[in-house]
């Protein structure tokens, strides 16, 4: 299959590449970029939540509770208040995130056992409202637990009761869920779909505005040696992002490459087939290459979003469900997740590498056909 | 005699309602220079793209080479050289590189024959220049040099000239009859007239129809049947008009400080075509004062002009 005239399209293609400063910019650095901010940046795990403080008991009992919050990790206790108007306002001004108000009857009522704090949250950032709930609730917990067995000790019974029901915890395959382990895998879907499609999109645009197409067309050179000679060198740009990814992601991140090689090597160029598809069926449809590029973006964008990538595909609505599985990307992310972080084979994959070879051969096909055609 | 180099019978291309080709014949023989003269949009271009197998032509049929358009597309190409209007150059390519990348396209990869290519046109010393710091001229040269890398024994110029400034344009011609000489044939598209005069043979297009196609000079004498007079009087404005009236006048045009007015031809023996005595008298009698009034010779623009209307 590789002959002269495919050879002489790449050799061209390549010295383009290498010649213009911007495009070399976005294929080495744009990877990276996007693996920091990602990697860094988006980071759902919350920590450090400012904490104010009204403590209305100052007492033993009230000082063991906020050591509780303390040793938590996620809070640090910032301000000490007097009123309900001091931490309002610091609520406000966003200086602090949460409010804990102990009243001043707190010792008394634990003795009682029937104690009660008040937890004021700021909710306009859900995650981190929700993370700030969430610890609050399991601190909560664990302390009344441990009063319970303390109290149990002191009344003579030997035996600490227990919560009534008790759940255990295994994370598997991330242990501290950590969120760059999610995120790194999908940049490389990410970079893999946007960067080879807007760059086979406008390298073939370029050479219909500049008329280069028509010279070529009146060669010998046949459609499918036209086609191929344009798209290998994205494919092989394409392997060298994921591996600079991956490297990255590996030795910086601590990112694990837990599947096998040739598996990863293998998936990447079946998502490459529908991204470099939809890059030349997106310059069927453009005459300049911004029209190209906007093209290129109308059909990724909508994709990244509904592929998983930022927001969980269960929680979707029923309807974005149903749609997520027509997007090449959510197969590929679920794969390189797998492969990357749980080491899996082929056999828990292959219904998505199914997917990605059925959507691969289907736009690479139409586009080709689209492209032929528009050459007529 | 040899077998004509390209055949055309009948060829017709519709686009919708619009006939762009409306059934032209034409022949031509190997080792012509063949000038395709019309304006615009008058179908010269759609010819070309027929002949290269790019259009399906809606009718009729054309072999280039022997070769039928329609289905040997593919033969054709592989002998057939094509310079399209906008250069198809690689801007951030070098010179030797464009040749080197269209050459390789060819199946071309003997370093001696582009080279070879590169000297026919002239660019050598400008091997290692990127072609977007090169002016109009050596783009054109080098775009001939594209056309020309696999040693096309036809070759195709649509409008290669334009925008080209006049010396430029000289040398182009040069190398064309160069080319010529060594046995190529050569089909080129102008508006240029003077570009047409240089042709051995002369097609006239308008909307889409083949209006004519000989020799410059008997084009001339086909067409231009009456006489051509150079008048220089004044002023000259109030002579066109009353020229322009007179009986027996064709058309009649300015052109720089005279007018150029061509006669119609003669219908009988004794009715004599329009002479320079009528003309002098004519004009006289309008209150025209007459410098001088002398025989001109025909050019492609009185031809292009008279089978334009």
């Amino acid at each position: 299959m590789f002959n002269s005239r495919i050879f002489s399209i790449i050799r061209k293609e390549f010295l383009q590449i290498f010649r213009d400063p911007r495009t070399l910019a976005m294929i080495i650095i744009m990877p990276i970029m996007q693996l920091f901010l990602l990697g860094y940046a988006a980071t759902t795990d919350v920590k450090n939540i400012s904490m104010t403080v009204w403590d209305q008991s100052q007492t033993a009992q009230s000082r063991a509770l906020l050591d509780a919050f303390r040793a938590a990790d996620y809070f640090t206790l910032d301000y000490s208040v007097g009123s309900q108007e001091e931490y309002q306002k610091l609520i406000e001004s966003g200086d602090t995130r949460v409010a804990l108000v102990i009243p001043p009857d707190y010792d008394r009522r634990m003795i009682e056992g029937d104690a009660q704090v008040l937890m004021v949250l700021d909710g306009s950032d859900a995650t981190v409202g929700a993370t700030a709930l969430s610890t609050a609730r399991l601190v909560g917990q664990a302390y009344s637990t441990k009063i319970l067995g303390e109290q149990a000790l002191l009344s003579g019974r030997s035996k600490v009761p227990a919560a009534p029901v008790e759940v255990r915890t295994q994370v598997w395959y991330n242990p501290d869920l950590n969120s760059a382990f999610f995120n790194i895998p999908g940049v490389i879907g990410m970079i893999l779909s946007f960067i080879t499609s807007i760059l086979t999109a406008t390298t073939i645009v370029r050479e219909r505005e500049r008329g280069t197409i028509e010279q070529l067309i009146v060669t010998p050179i046949r459609s499918w040696e036209l086609i191929a000679g344009k798209l290998l060198p994205y494919v092989i740009l394409g392997f060298i992002e994921t591996a600079e990814i991956l490297l990255i992601g590996h030795w910086w991140f601590g990112v694990p490459i837990r599947g096998s090689g040739g598996l990863i090597v293998l998936t990447s160029g079946l998502f490459l087939m529908s991204s470099l598809g939809i890059g030349l069926f997106a310059s069927t449809m453009a005459n300049t290459q911004q029209e190209a590029m906007m093209t290129v973006m109308m059909f990724n964008l909508p994709m990244i979003f509904l592929s998983g990538f930022f927001f969980p595909i269960a929680a979707m609505p029923k309807f974005l469900q149903i749609v997520s599985y027509a997007i090449p990307l959510r197969y590929y992310l679920i794969i390189i997740r797998s492969l990357l972080i749980k080491g899996v084979g082929i056999v828990a994959i292959q219904s998505e590498v199914i997917a990605l070879v059925v959507f691969g051969v289907v736009i690479m096909g139409a586009a080709s056909l689209r492209f032929r055609k528009r050459l007529d | 005699m040899t077998e004509p180099v390209i055949v055309v019978e009948n060829l017709t291309r519709k686009f919708g309602n619009f006939v762009a080709v409306d059934h032209i014949n034409f022949e031509v023989q190997p080792g012509e220079v063949i000038g395709y003269l019309g304006p615009n949009g008058s179908g010269k271009t759609t010819t070309i793209r027929m002949l290269l197998g790019l259009l399906k032509p809606s009718d009729g049929k054309a072999t280039v080479l022997g070769y039928d358009v329609f289905k040997q597309s593919e033969e054709i190409r592989m002998r057939v050289g094509y310079m399209s209007q906008k250069f198809a150059i690689y801007d951030d390519l070098t010179t030797l590189e464009n040749l080197t990348f269209y050459g390789g396209v060819y199946g071309i990869n003997d370093k001696a024959r582009i080279q070879h290519t590169l000297e026919l046109v002239g660019l050598n010393g400008h091997e290692n220049t990127l072609t977007s710091s090169l002016s109009t001229g050596w783009r054109q040269r080098l775009s001939l040099g594209i056309a020309l890398v696999h040693e096309p024994k036809l070759l195709f110029l649509d409008e290669p000239t334009s925008g080209v400034d006049p010396t430029a344009r000289r040398l182009f011609w040069d190398l064309i009859y160069q080319l010529a000489e060594s046995g190529v044939t050569i089909l080129v598209t102008t508006h240029y007239m003077d570009e047409a005069e240089y042709c051995e043979r002369v097609a006239v297009m308008r909307d889409g129809k083949l209006l004519a196609m000989d020799t410059p000079t008997n084009l001339k004498k086909s067409i231009i049947t009456g006489d051509v007079w150079e008048v220089f009087a004044h002023p000259l404005e109030k002579g066109l008009e009353v020229l322009t009236a007179m009986d027996g006048v064709e058309r009649v045009g300015l052109a720089g400080d005279h007018l150029r007015v061509i006669s119609s031809r003669a219908r009988t023996e004794q009715s004599r075509s329009v002479g320079k005595d009528t003309m002098q008298s004519l004009l006289s009698e309008k209150g025209i004062s007459v410098e001088k009034i002398e025989r001109g010779e025909p050019t492609l623009e009185d031809v292009f002009l008279s089978l334009a209307r």
